[in-house]
Formats: C-alpha cells, structure tokens, sequence
C-alpha cells in the first residue's frame, strides 16, 4: 500500500513537472471554495498479443485524468508497444519452395512448399502520446480538444481533435459533435516500391543489385490525412439503460498501398504449370477511401450484473461492408474471495466483405486491373474473439484485472476460382491469436 | 435496400429525441445505477485503446464509436 501511494506520488510529481504546475506535490483532494479538485488518477496496463507463427506485440499504456475545478478534465495518455515477427507478403502458397527479397532489400528469405509466405523481418517499437482537455464552455454545451503524436521507426503520426457535446431533457439527452484530423508520413524501410513492378529476386551481393533494387522504387517516403466526422447522439432510456448512437464519415487521401505486400502472378487455368506463380508483383490501391460507419450501444444494468452490448456497420467506397456486434456482461463476484470482484466474459464477432480491388493471385497474361492487393485484411474474412476478464477491489479502491482473450481470424474465398495447384494449397489460412491483459487503476 | 437500413438507423435517435422528454428518461435522483463506473459508455478506456489498436491493424473497419484515426503503419 505505501508503494502504490509512492508510485502515485511519483506519477503526480512527473505529470505536473511534465505540465509546469505548480502544485506538484498535490496528491490528494482539495477543496476550494465550494468546487473540487481531484487527484490524479492512473490507468496503467501491459497487454501481450501472439498469433501462432506470426506477429507478437506487447503494449503498455499509462492513462493519467485529473479533474479540476469546474468539471475541466485534463487526460494525458502514454502509450509504448513493441512488435516481432511474422506478417503474410500477399503471395500465394506454392507446392515448391520460393524466393522473395526482403523490404530492405538486402537479403532474401524462403518458404517452404505448402506454406504461406510470411516475411519475418517486421521489428519495430511505437510511442504514442496523447492529450485531451474537457471543460464546459456554456450551461450544458461541453467542449473538448486534443492531440495525438506517435512515432514509429518508419512512421510519423500526428492528429488533432475537437467535440462539442450539448445536454438536455434533465441531462437525459446529449447531441455531439466531433472532428480528427491525422497526418501520417510513412518511411519505410526500403523506400517505397512502385505499383505493379516486379519484386527483383536475386543475388543481393552483386553489383549491379542496388542499381537494379532502385530501379523498383519511386520514393523514400509518402503521406496521407484523414478526416473524421462524428456524430452521436446518448438517451439515458430508464433507470437501468441508456444507448448511444453514432455516425461517422471518414476521408482518408494519399498513400494507402502497404508497400510491403505483393501478389503473385501465376500461369493460367490451361497452362501445364497452372497456379504456379511466374512473378510476384508490388501492390497498388487508391490513393483516397471514404469510410462511413453507424454504431449503436446499449447498456442495462439487470439486478446485479450489466450488459454492455454494441453494433456497428461499415460501409466504403473500396466496396467493403462490414459488421460488428461487440459485448461484455459483468457479472459481480460479491466478497467471494474475501475482495470485492467481478468476471466479464467478452463476445465479439465480426465479417466483412473484400474490397473490389482485392485478389488473392493474379493471372499471368490477364490485362492488369487499376488496383490489386492480396492483402487477407482487405479480402473476405470472419473473426471471432472470446474472452474472460477478473476484476478485484485492492489497496483503497484500486482496481486490478485481468483478461484473456482468444482471437481468431478467418480469411474466406470471395468467389476465386483457383487454377491448378493452387486447389492443392491454403489460400485461406486461419490465424489465432492469444491476447493478454494486466490492469492497475490508482 | 442498404440505404434504407441506414436512414432507418440514422432516423432513430431522432425518434428517440423527439419522444425523449415524454417518456424516456429519469429524475436526477433515479441514476444510482447509472452513476456506476460499469454503466458508462466508454467503461474501460484502456482496454478500447487496445482493442482499437489490436483491431485496426488486423481488419478493414476502425472507428465507429470514436475516431477512426491514422496513427500506425501496423502489421
């Protein structure tokens, strides 16, 4: 207990050092002149996510909100992660073993026959922050604003946000309204490859190879903005329910191909080396998407336990349609374990349709489309995640947790017909995943 | 037939908005319940963030309850 009260201490100092405020050495409630001022309170998690054979990442996250005099909310939000492993390069599995080149260029990785190719190379460490101010500006109106900074080894993030949020009937009703505005420059590792070109596969020690390798590049570096809109509207329906509604409008313009993603070009349905791939190609999609998503959330709180259950339907101009029905049901424990705790089983399903561009293989001798990615994230796909989360009361109120979560994901044909011996391979690989979740708030 | 789905879904807090000061509602003094931690709207901030993270790097969809955001070139 005299840990945590020094480890919040510590926090408090630091934020207000951070922030130049004076009352550095203010860690508890005060009371002025009628309207309070609370201490800083910390939200701090490490989370761990693994895909089998695949990508592994771990996140921490320290949220620290205080509350000043009149309702002003201050929210500053730190967040690190770092992430390992493994990520599919679009190309298709074959029944032999196959050659890319890394995205650096220097270097060349093989698959095995029968696999799916995944480049292993991805390594890179993210910090994030984020800041937030909420404060009334008029009886009922309340506004807030914030930024967004986060740097990756090859990416630069930075956004800004507003919302104006107005209550009414007794507080029963609030209408907002928000804006985002993000600007990401993206570097990567390899400068960027031009669209359609062929992947160079070859010795890397040669001397001509850097010559070559740049004359698949069209830049180091490339950006894009995105836009938001955001409407909502909150209904406290009776004692034990209220509901949230949203739209939202999302523009998203500039450079939106992965530039790590290939596909494969493979002989045609009546070639006697049908579905083996002659050329891996780099990807290309539009440089613009607009996004537009309903949400709808409800909470009821039965005789104990509450039902946090919510859906949302996304629809865009890449033809990508897709649903998500997301709940939790926390169910109190009482003093069972001699502290105040709770369960939470978590439910979430989700299925979206492929955009229009997206192939899992091209053809070789077929005219190239406009656009084509073999990106499964943007193919037709199912996911499940299933979870339980423990909650328990510890030293003065503060909450710790715990969550486990099974994630899986389940890339399904969109209606390709597969030429020779790709009928012999997993065009469709399933992927699961493990996510891990340690929760302190003090 | 989607955008009639979407009217109707968009039309329907209006309804609820209009309909809202008869009979939907409650006193101040009724929000026990809904003054809970459990009953807020954003209950687990942290675990959103996450989630939003984990999501939006692995599916074609982000947003929806809040900002879709930019913020990672995730893999």
């Amino acid at each position: 207990m005299k840990t945590n009260t020094n480890i919040k201490a510590a926090l408090t100092i630091a934020t207000a050092a951070l922030l130049g405020t004076s009352n550095a050495a203010q860690a508890e409630t005060t009371s002025t002149a009628g309207v309070e001022e609370s201490a800083w309170e910390f939200d701090s998690a490490f989370l761990f996510y693994s895909e089998v054979d695949r990508v592994s990442a771990s996140e921490a996250i320290i949220n620290a909100t205080k509350t000043f005099a009149d309702d002003q909310v201050l929210n500053l939000k730190l967040t690190v992660d770092v992430l390992t492993g493994a990520s599919a390069n679009g190309a298709v599995a074959q029944p032999n073993v196959q050659t890319f080149t890394r995205p650096s260029g220097n270097g060349q990785y093989t698959i095995t026959a029968g696999d799916t190719p995944l480049d292993d190379t991805f390594h890179d460490t993210r910090v994030q922050l984020n800041g937030q101010w909420t404060q009334l500006i008029a009886p009922n109106y309340t506004a807030s604003g914030g930024v967004h900074i986060s740097k990756e080894y090859d990416y630069l993030s930075l956004g800004i946000n507003g919302n104006i949020a107005f209550d009414f009937d007794r507080k029963n009703s609030t209408f907002s309204a928000g804006f985002s505005y993000f600007q990401d420059t993206f570097t990567p590792e390899g400068r960027i490859p031009k669209p359609f070109t062929s992947m160079l596969i070859g010795d890397s020690s040669s001397g001509s190879w850097d010559d070559d390798f740049s004359e698949t590049r069209i830049g180091s570096e490339d950006t894009k903005t995105t836009t938001d809109i955001l409407l909502g509207f909150t209904q406290v329906i009776n004692r034990r329910m209220i509901s949230q509604f949203n739209y939202s409008y999302s523009m998203v313009d500039g450079y939106l191909t992965d530039p790590f993603k290939i596909l494969s070009v493979v002989s045609d349905f009546n070639a006697p080396d049908s579905g083996i791939a002659q050329d891996y190609i780099y990807e290309s999609r539009p440089d613009s998407r607009i996004k537009q998503s309903i949400y709808a959330q409800s909470l009821y709180h039965f005789e104990h336990s509450v039902l946090d259950i919510s859906y949302r339907y996304m629809w865009d101009d890449w033809k990508i349609t897709s649903h998500t029905i997301d709940s939790r049901f926390r169910i109190p424990l009482g003093d069972t374990f001699g502290r105040e705790s709770y369960i939470q089983p978590h439910f979430r399903f989700y299925q979206q349709s492929a955009a229009e561009f997206y192939q899992p293989f091209l053809i070789d001798g077929d005219t190239l489309p406009a656009y084509a990615s073999a990106d499964y994230r943007i193919g037709e796909m199912t996911t499940f995640t299933v979870g339980l989360k423990y909650g328990l009361l510890v030293n003065n109120g503060d909450d710790l947790s715990f969550r486990l979560e099974y994630y899986r994901q389940i890339p399904t044909n969109a209606g390709f017909d597969e030429p020779g011996v790709l009928n012999d391979v997993d065009l469709y690989p399933t992927i699961d995943a493990i996510i891990g979740q340690v929760t302190y708030s003090f | 037939m989607m955008i009639k789905e979407i009217k109707l879904v968009l039309l329907l807090p209006l309804i609820i908005g209009a309909t809202g000061c008869v009979s939907l509602g409650v006193e101040p003094w009724q929000r026990d319940l809904l003054a809970k931690d459990e009953m807020s709207l954003n209950g687990s901030g942290v675990d959103s963030a996450l989630d939003d993270h984990i999501y939006f790097s692995k599916e074609a969809s982000s947003g929806g309850k809040g900002f879709s955001g930019g913020g990672c070139g995730c893999n």
